[in-house]
C-alpha cells in the first residue's frame, strides 16, 4: 500500500530540508522524498501549493478521558488535534482516577488505538493520586506505555518528594515534566500579580512563585541527574533560569504556550475566564522574552496546553472558575500569524517547535520525515485566511480567548502511520 | 449607560451627571415627606452574597423614597446555598420582572458577569477587592459639598490621602478613578504588606511613610482594617499598625488645618482611626455621617438615572 502526497513544499527541519517534491510513504512509514510529479502510488493526493511538515507533536494536553468526559474524551480531543495539525499529543495524567496504574495507562492507549485520530502518549502521575507524597509504580506504569510522569496539575511542593521522585524517575530514564509553581506563594490567585491584578482587585499570582519553583527544579535535576521539562513557562526569569541551566550541562527542556506568545493579563481585565489560565497570562515584557527565547532556541517546543473545561464551568464569577483554555485547534494559525508571519521565528524554526522539538524533549518518534521513520505528516494552506470561530471546534469544550481572531494558515489533514486523517 | 460597574469604566461626564442628579435627589432627603413618585411601579432587587447593612439599607431607602419596590435577597434565605449559580439566579430574577438587580459579592468581577446575563441595568454594591462605586461618588458628592465645588464638581488643587489597607479595598480602587477624573490628586498610603503591586502605575502616587502621605492633604480618607490581615502574616499586630499608620490627633497635625477626615466605615475605633478623630472632638472635621447621608442620594441617583433610561428604551 503505497500514498504519495505529490508536490508539496517538503518541509522538515530534522533533515534541513525545504523543497517541492513528492513524498512517498509505504507501509505506515516513509519510503522517499523525491522529485515532484516522479512518484506513483495506490493513492496519489495532490498537494501542490501546500506545506508538507512531519507531524506535529504536542506534548501537552489534557484529554479528560477516563473521568470528565463532558469537556473532552480520547475521541474528540483528539479529533481536535487532528484538526489542528497534531499527529500525536501527550495526555496529562489528572484525570478521574488519574494516570496513576497501569491498567488507566493501557486503557487510554487501547482507547486511543480504537477511536483516536492521532496518537496518544499517556504521562502518568508522579506521586499516587497526584497526591504529592507517595510515589506511584513508575516501573510498572513505564512497561505499561507511560512516555513519561508529571505532576501537572497538582505540582509536588515537599522538595524532598520530587528529589526522591526525579532519583527514582532517572534509573529508568523517564523525564519529569514539571507545572513549577510554589503554592505557599499563589493560595486563592487568579491572575498574573501586576498592574492588572492591582485594577481588577484580584487575588494574584507572582512571576517569583513559577520562577522559584523552575529554579528549586532545576537545581533537582542537577542533583539527581534526571531529565527535567518545564511545562509551560511563562516568565521571562524563567527562560534565563533555563539558559542557566543549559549552559552548566544540566538535562532540562522547557515549552511554552501559544498564548503565552500572544496574549498578555491585560486580556483578563474585563473578567473573561476564557483569559484564564494556570500559570496565568503574564506581563509583555514576559511575552517577548519568551518569543526571542524560542527564536534563540532555549526553549525547545511549543505545547498548548489544552484544557478543555465545559460553558458552564467558565460562566463563574472569576476567581471560581477552572484553569485553562483549549488550544490545539488554534495552535498553527496562532504560531504562523504572530510569530512566522511577523518575523519572529523562521518557518522552519515554528515547525521544529512542533514537531522535532518535542519528539526530541520525550524521545518520541515522529518528529522527522526522513526514510524508515513513521509516516506521521502534516499538512497546511498557509495562504488560508480565517476566523477562529469556537462553534466549529472538534473539541467538546469553547473556552478560547482567542475567538473572532483572523488568521492565516490553516491545517488541511494529517497522516498517521501512513493512513490519511480528515477530522 | 446601562449598567453602574466600575468608576474605571465610567466617562468623567457621566460621574458629574450621577453627582448634579444626587444634588438634587439630597434636596428631597432634606423634605419632610421623603417620597416622590419617580420610579412608582418598578422593582428593584438588592442580591447580597456578603453581609452588609449600610451598603444595602441605603439602597433599601434610596429605592423606597422614589416609590420602587425594593426586594432584598441574601444569600442565607436563597437558591443560593443550593447551589445556583449567579447566571440562572439572574435570569431568575429578570422573569419575575425586576427592573434592576443591585449586586454585592465577595468576588471581584461578579458584577461584571452579572451584567453578561442580565438585560436589566446592574449596579455593582461591592465585588470583592474590585470596585464600590456609588462609595466613589458618594466620597466624591461629600468632598465637593465641603469643598464648595457643587457647581462644576471639580476637585482640581485637592489633595485626598487614602490611609491603610489598600491591597483589599474596593473603595481605594472606586476613590482612584472617581476623584482622579474630576481631577483631584489622589495619593495612598499604608504598609508595604497592604499596598498592592504595581500600584504607582494607578494615577496616584504611592508611598509607606505615613507623615509623607498625609502632609498637606486636603482629605484625609481612613480605610478599614481586616482584623485578620495579621493573621495572614501582613501585620505584626494591631498595636503596632496603629502606633504607625493610625490616624489620631497628632497624625492629621501634618494635613491642612482645614483637612476633613473620611471613612467608609464601619470603623475600628482605636485601630486605624482614633475615637476623638472619628467623633470630631477639637474641631476635626470629620464627615463620616455626612457621606452616610450622601450614600442614599447618590444611590437613588444611580436608580433613577439607570431605571429611567431603561424605561425611555422600552418605550421606543
Amino acid at each position: 500500500m503505497r500514498l504519495v502526497l505529490r508536490g508539496g513544499r517538503v518541509l522538515d527541519p530534522s533533515q534541513d530540508m525545504d523543497q517541492v517534491a513528492d513524498l512517498v510513504i509505504c507501509d505506515g512509514v516513509v519510503e522517499a522524498i523525491q522529485e515532484p510529479d516522479t512518484a506513483q502510488g495506490d493513492t496519489v493526493r495532490d498537494v501542490a501549493g501546500l506545506l508538507v511538515t512531519p507531524g506535529l507533536i504536542d506534548l501537552h494536553v489534557h484529554l479528560r478521558e477516563p473521568g470528565y468526559e463532558y469537556k473532552e474524551d480520547i475521541e474528540s480531543g483528539t479529533r481536535a488535534a487532528a484538526a489542528g495539525g497534531f499527529t500525536a499529543v501527550c495526555c496529562m495524567p489528572n484525570t478521574n482516577p488519574a494516570i496513576d496504574t497501569p491498567a488507566v495507562v493501557r486503557q487510554i492507549l487501547e482507547r486511543a488505538e480504537s477511536v483516536g485520530y492521532a496518537r496518544v502518549y499517556p504521562v502518568a502521575s508522579l506521586t499516587r493520586a497526584m497526591a504529592g507524597d507517595q510515589l506511584s509504580e513508575i516501573a510498572d506504569l513505564k512497561a505499561a506505555g507511560a512516555c513519561a510522569v508529571s505532576d501537572d496539575a497538582f505540582p509536588v511542593q515537599n522538595a524532598e518528594t520530587m528529589r526522591r521522585g526525579m532519583e527514582y524517575c532517572a534509573q529508568f530514564g523517564l523525564t519529569v515534566m514539571t507545572h513549577c509553581e510554589d503554592k505557599t506563594m499563589t493560595e486563592g490567585g487568579a491572575v498574573n500579580e501586576g498592574y492588572t491584578s492591582t485594577v481588577m482587585g484580584m487575588p494574584a499570582m507572582p512571576a517569583a512563585a513559577e520562577e522559584i519553583g523552575i529554579a528549586r527544579n532545576i537545581l533537582l535535576s542537577r542533583l539527581t541527574g534526571c531529565r527535567v521539562h518545564l511545562l509551560h513557562v511563562s516568565t521571562a526569569v524563567g527562560v534565563e533560569l533555563l539558559r542557566w541551566a543549559r549552559d552548566c550541562g544540566i538535562p532540562v527542556s522547557g515549552e511554552t504556550a501559544p498564548h503565552y506568545l500572544t496574549l498578555t493579563d491585560e486580556a483578563c481585565m474585563g473578567f473573561d475566564t476564557n483569559a484564564k489560565m494556570n500559570p496565568p497570562l503574564r506581563a509583555d515584557a514576559d511575552l517577548q522574552a519568551l518569543r526571542q527565547a524560542l527564536a534563540a532556541g532555549i526553549l525547545d517546543a511549543i505545547a498548548t496546553d489544552h484544557a478543555p473545561h465545559a460553558r458552564h464551568e467558565k460562566e463563574v464569577e472569576f476567581d471560581r472558575a477552572p484553569f485553562g483554555i483549549v488550544g490545539l485547534e488554534t495552535a498553527f494559525g496562532l504560531v504562523y500569524t504572530h510569530l512566522v508571519l511577523k518575523n519572529i521565528l523562521s518557518l522552519g524554526q515554528a515547525v521544529h517547535l512542533m514537531s522535532s522539538g518535542p519528539a526530541r524533549v520525550l524521545d518520541l518518534p515522529g518528529g522527522t520525515l526522513r526514510p524508515g521513520s513513521p509516516a506521521d505528516v502534516s499538512v497546511f494552506d498557509l495562504t488560508e485566511e480565517w476566523v477562529v470561530d469556537p462553534e466549529q471546534f472538534r473539541s467538546k469544550s469553547r473556552n478560547t480567548p482567542f475567538a473572532g481572531w483572523k488568521l492565516t494558515g490553516k491545517p488541511r489533514f494529517t497522516v498517521v502511520g501512513g493512513r490519511i486523517v480528515e477530522p | 449607560m446601562k449598567d453602574l460597574l466600575s468608576l474605571r469604566e465610567t466617562s468623567a461626564a457621566e460621574i458629574r451627571e450621577l453627582l448634579a442628579t444626587a444634588v438634587s435627589m439630597r434636596e428631597i432627603l432634606s423634605r419632610p415627606v421623603k417620597k416622590v413618585p419617580t420610579l412608582r411601579g418598578r422593582v428593584v432587587v438588592t442580591l447580597f452574597y456578603e453581609p452588609s447593612t449600610r451598603t444595602r439599607t441605603s439602597f433599601e431607602l434610596a429605592a423606597k423614597y422614589m416609590s420602587a419596590d425594593a426586594v432584598n435577597i441574601s444569600v442565607a434565605q436563597s437558591s443560593v446555598t443550593k447551589g445556583e449559580s449567579l447566571k440562572d439566579t439572574l435570569r431568575t430574577l429578570q422573569s419575575v420582572t425586576a427592573d434592576c438587580v443591585v449586586i454585592r459579592h465577595s468576588s471581584s468581577g461578579a458584577a461584571h458577569l452579572a451584567a453578561r446575563f442580565a438585560d436589566i441595568p446592574v449596579i455593582n454594591a461591592g465585588d470583592g477587592r474590585h470596585e464600590h462605586p456609588t462609595q466613589g461618588l458618594l466620597d466624591a458628592l461629600t468632598i465637593a459639598t465641603e469643598k464648595g465645588r457643587l457647581s462644576n464638581f471639580d476637585l482640581s488643587g485637592l489633595t485626598v490621602a487614602i490611609i491603610g489597607d489598600l491591597a483589599h479595598s474596593r473603595v481605594a480602587r472606586s476613590n482612584v478613578w472617581g476623584l482622579t477624573k474630576l481631577g483631584a490628586h489622589v495619593r495612598w498610603c499604608g504598609p508595604a504588606t497592604l499596598l498592592p503591586t504595581d500600584a504607582d502605575r494607578l494615577p496616584i502616587t504611592v508611598c509607606t511613610d505615613l507623615r509623607e502621605g498625609i502632609t498637606d492633604a486636603d482629605v484625609v480618607m481612613v480605610l478599614r482594617l481586616q482584623t485578620e490581615r495579621q493573621e495572614k502574616g501582613l501585620l505584626p499586630s494591631l498595636r503596632e499598625y496603629a502606633r504607625v499608620w493610625g490616624i489620631n490627633a497628632r497624625s492629621l497635625s501634618w494635613a491642612k488645618p482645614d483637612v476633613l477626615v473620611m471613612h467608609p466605615g464601619p470603623m475600628n475605633r482605636g485601630v486605624e482611626i482614633a475615637a476623638d478623630v472619628a467623633d470630631g472632638v477639637g474641631g476635626v472635621r470629620a464627615l463620616i455621617e455626612d457621606q452616610v447621608r450622601n450614600g442614599v442620594a447618590v444611590r437613588m441617583a444611580c436608580l433613577y438615572l439607570l431605571m429611567s433610561r431603561g424605561r425611555e428604551e422600552a418605550v421606543q
